[in-house]
C-alpha cells in the first residue's frame, strides 16, 4: 500500500492560559506539538506497514518552516518521506481552501511518488477542532471516506476500517483510493527509536511553494478566497461555581445533595 | 452557487427505524427564529427509510415545509448516498442557510456537502444569531479546546452551512401540523456507494454508550482508582437510568473504553444532569461537558477546577458518598 498521512503542527491546548486582565489567550511559550489525532493516523499507517513492509508512508504538512519539526517527528516515528507545503499565498485559508491546497499538493507529489492508495488524516486538529479538512480533501479528490477510524487493515486485498459509532464499532470496507480519518484508539501510538530519530534529524524535507503547484487556481486559496471569515473571538464566560457541600460526614453530604437535587427537580 | 430563496433548512437525521434523531428536532427551535429573521421559510429536510415518524415530529415542531427523500438506500447512513441526495436538494431549491446536527454522521456529511457546493461550513456551533451589520448567520463555536470562542460569517457563499452540537437547544412545544410536504425521488445506485458495512461490533462492556443523547451522565475519573472503582459509578448510573461517562485519565489508564470518554478527545455532551465523580475537571474535560444543564461534582480535592463550574459540589470521598446517594435515590423511587 502507498499511504499518505496529513499532519498539522498545533499549539498544545493543554498549556494554553488565559490572560486574566485582557481576557485573551496567552500563546507565548506554548509548545507546538504534532496534532494528537494525526499521530493516531500515522500509527494506523504504521500498523499497515508492519504487516506489509513493502508499504510506504509519505507525510505532508502545511505550515511555516518551523512545521518541519512535526514532519521530522513523523519520520522518526514511522514515515519514509516528508514534504512541507508552505507559502504566504496559502495564509488565512479556511477549511475549504486548506483542503483544496492539500489536494493539489497531493496530486503534485503523486507525480514523483506515484498514486497513493490511502490518505490518512487525524479526525480533527486540536486548535481548530473542525474535523472538516479530511472529508474536504476526499471531496476535492473525488475519493470515498471513512471518518472516526480506530484502526485500518488490508484483508483479501480490501481496505477495512474499524470505525467508532455511538454504540460500539463497525468494520467498514472501502474502495481505494480513499481518505480515512482517525480518532483515538485504545492503544498508544509508538515512540520513535533513537536510530530513526537521528536519521530524521538529518532528513532533507522538500518544500512545495505556491509556484511548485502549477495547476492550482489562485482564486481558490488564501484568506481572500475563503468562504468563511472569523468575525470575532472571545474568551468564554466561565460558569461560576454553585453550592459547595461539605458536611461533617460523607453520609450527611450525600443526603444533603440528594435533598438539593430533589428540590431542584433534577432527579 | 446562488441562493434561490431566503429559506432556512434544518437537516433532520434519521435512525435506522425511520425516527428522527433528537438534534434535528432541537434545531427547529433556533431555526424558527433564524428563518423569520432571514425573511424565509423554515424547512426540515428528512432523508431516510420509512420516515413517517420523523416527518410527523418535524411537522409538530414548527417546520413550514418538509422535504422528504425516503427510500431503502438511505436506511443506514452512508457518506456517498446522503451527499448525493442533500446536494441535489440544495441545488434544486437553493436555501439561504442550512443547519446539520453535529453528530458523527452530521460531521461526516457536512464537509462533504459544503465542499461539493463550494461553500463555507462552520463546525460544531454552540450559539447562533443573525449578524446585525450584514444580515448573515453568525455561527459561534468553541476552538482551542474550549479556551476560545469564535464567531464565523460566510458572507458571499451559499448556502451558509453550520453543524450544531446536540443538546445546545431544546425541542420546542408541539404545535399544529401545518407544513407543506414535498417528496423527492432521488435514487443512488449501488456502485455510487463506495463503502460497505462488513461487521457490527457492539461495545466491549456490552452496554450501549450513547452519551450524546443521554439525559443523565455519571462519569468517573482518575479518582475512581481502578477498573473496579467504576462499580459505585455504575450503580448510581443504574438507579438514575443514566449513561456512564469517564474522563481521559480513566480511559488512558485502561479502566474503561474510549467510547465512554467525555471531553475534547472524546464526546461532547449536554445532558440535563452530569455527575462528575473523582474528575478534576481539566479544560479538555470541561470542553466536552460544560454545556450540561446541571453539574454535580464529587471530589476529594477542594481546589479541583471541576468545582468552578459545578452547580453542586461535594468535597469528599466518592466511595463513601456514591453508595449513600444511590441508596437515597433507590428509596425515593421504590
Amino acid at each position: 500500500m502507498k499511504m499518505l498521512v496529513c499532519v498539522k503542527q498545533v499549539p498544545d491546548t493543554t498549556e494554553i492560559k488565559i490572560d486574566p486582565v485582557k481576557n485573551t489567550l496567552i500563546r507565548e511559550g506554548v509548545p507546538s506539538i504534532l496534532n494528537p489525532f494525526d499521530s493516531y493516523a500515522l500509527e494506523a499507517a504504521a500498523r499497515i506497514k508492519d504487516k506489509d513492509p513493502s508499504s510506504t508512508i509519505t507525510v505532508i504538512c502545511m505550515g511555516p518552516e518551523q512545521a518541519k519539526a512535526v514532519l521530522k517527528e513523523s519520520l522518526a516515528i514511522a514515515a519514509d518521506k516528508a514534504y512541507l507545503i508552505s507559502g504566504r499565498e496559502f495564509g488565512g485559508s479556511d477549511t475549504l481552501c486548506t483542503s483544496y491546497i492539500l489536494s493539489e499538493a497531493i496530486k503534485e507529489i503523486e507525480k514523483t511518488e506515484g498514486k497513493f492508495d490511502i490518505i490518512l488524516c487525524g479526525k480533527q486538529a486540536i486548535d481548530g477542532d473542525t474535523a472538516q479538512v479530511g472529508p474536504e480533501i476526499a471531496e476535492h479528490l473525488g475519493y470515498p471516506q471513512v471518518t472516526y477510524g480506530l484502526e485500518a487493515f488490508v484483508e483479501d486485498g480490501m481496505v477495512k476500517v474499524k470505525k467508532e459509532v455511538e454504540d460500539g464499532a463497525e468494520i467498514i470496507g472501502i474502495q481505494t483510493p480513499c481518505v480515512l480519518t482517525f480518532t483515538k484508539p485504545s492503544f498508544d501510538p509508538r515512540f520513535p527509536t533513537i536510530r530513526r530519530k537521528m536519521a530524521a534529524n538529518k532528513a532533507n524535507i522538500p518544500v512545495l511553494a505556491f509556484t511548485d503547484l502549477p495547476d492550482i487556481d489562485p482564486e481558490k486559496i488564501g484568506l481572500k478566497h475563503s468562504p468563511t471569515h472569523v468575525k470575532k473571538t472571545f474568551v468564554p464566560q466561565k460558569k461560576t461555581g454553585g453550592i459547595k457541600i461539605q458536611e461533617e460526614t460523607a453520609e450527611e453530604s450525600a443526603k444533603k445533595l440528594f435533598t438539593l437535587l430533589s428540590e431542584a427537580h433534577v432527579i | 452557487m446562488v441562493n434561490k430563496t431566503k429559506d432556512f433548512w434544518v437537516f433532520v437525521e434519521t435512525n435506522e427505524d425511520g425516527t428522527a434523531k433528537n438534534v434535528g428536532i432541537e434545531l427547529l427551535t433556533p431555526g424558527r427564529e433564524l428563518a423569520d429573521a432571514q425573511g424565509g421559510r423554515l424547512a426540515a429536510v428528512v432523508i431516510g427509510c420509512n420516515t413517517d415518524a420523523a416527518v410527523s415530529e418535524a411537522n409538530r415542531h414548527g417546520a413550514d415545509q418538509i422535504i422528504v427523500v425516503d427510500s431503502e438506500e438511505y436506511r443506514k447512513y452512508t457518506t456517498d448516498a446522503y451527499t448525493i441526495a442533500l446536494v441535489s436538494l440544495v441545488e434544486k431549491y437553493g436555501p439561504l442557510s442550512m443547519m446539520i446536527g453535529a453528530t458523527n454522521n452530521g460531521r461526516d456529511l457536512g464537509p462533504r456537502v459544503a465542499c461539493r457546493l463550494q461553500t463555507g461550513l462552520t463546525a460544531d456551533c454552540t450559539a447562533l444569531a443573525i449578524d446585525e451589520a450584514t444580515g448573515k448567520v453568525a455561527w459561534t463555536r468553541p476552538a482551542f479546546g474550549g479556551n476560545l470562542m469564535a464567531t464565523i460569517l460566510c458572507p458571499e457563499h451559499y448556502p451558509q452551512i453550520g453543524t450544531v452540537r446536540p443538546g445546545v437547544f431544546k425541542k420546542g412545544e408541539e404545535t399544529e401540523e401545518k407544513a407543506e410536504i414535498i417528496r423527492e425521488e432521488i435514487h443512488v445506485s449501488a456502485d455510487q456507494i463506495r463503502t460497505q458495512v462488513l461487521e457490527i461490533l457492539k461495545d466491549m462492556d456490552d452496554e450501549k454508550v450513547d452519551l450524546e443523547n443521554a439525559e443523565i451522565i455519571v462519569s468517573g475519573g482518575r479518582g475512581v482508582g481502578g477498573p473496579e472503582g467504576f462499580e459505585p459509578v455504575r450503580a448510581l448510573a443504574k438507579v438514575l437510568g443514566a449513561t456512564v461517562g469517564s474522563s481521559r485519565a480513566a480511559v488512558d489508564a485502561g479502566w474503561i473504553s474510549h467510547a465512554h470518554q467525555v471531553g475534547q478527545t472524546g464526546k461532547t455532551v449536554a445532558p440535563k444532569l452530569y455527575i462528575a465523580c473523582g474528575i478534576s475537571g481539566a479544560i479538555q474535560h470541561q470542553a466536552g461537558m460544560s454545556g450540561s444543564d446541571c453539574i454535580v461534582a464529587i471530589n476529594k480535592d477542594p481546589d479541583a477546577p471541576i468545582f468552578d463550574i459545578a452547580d453542586y459540589g461535594i468535597v469528599g470521598n466518592l466511595f463513601e458518598v456514591l453508595p449513600i446517594l444511590t441508596e437515597e435515590i433507590r428509596k425515593a423511587r421504590a
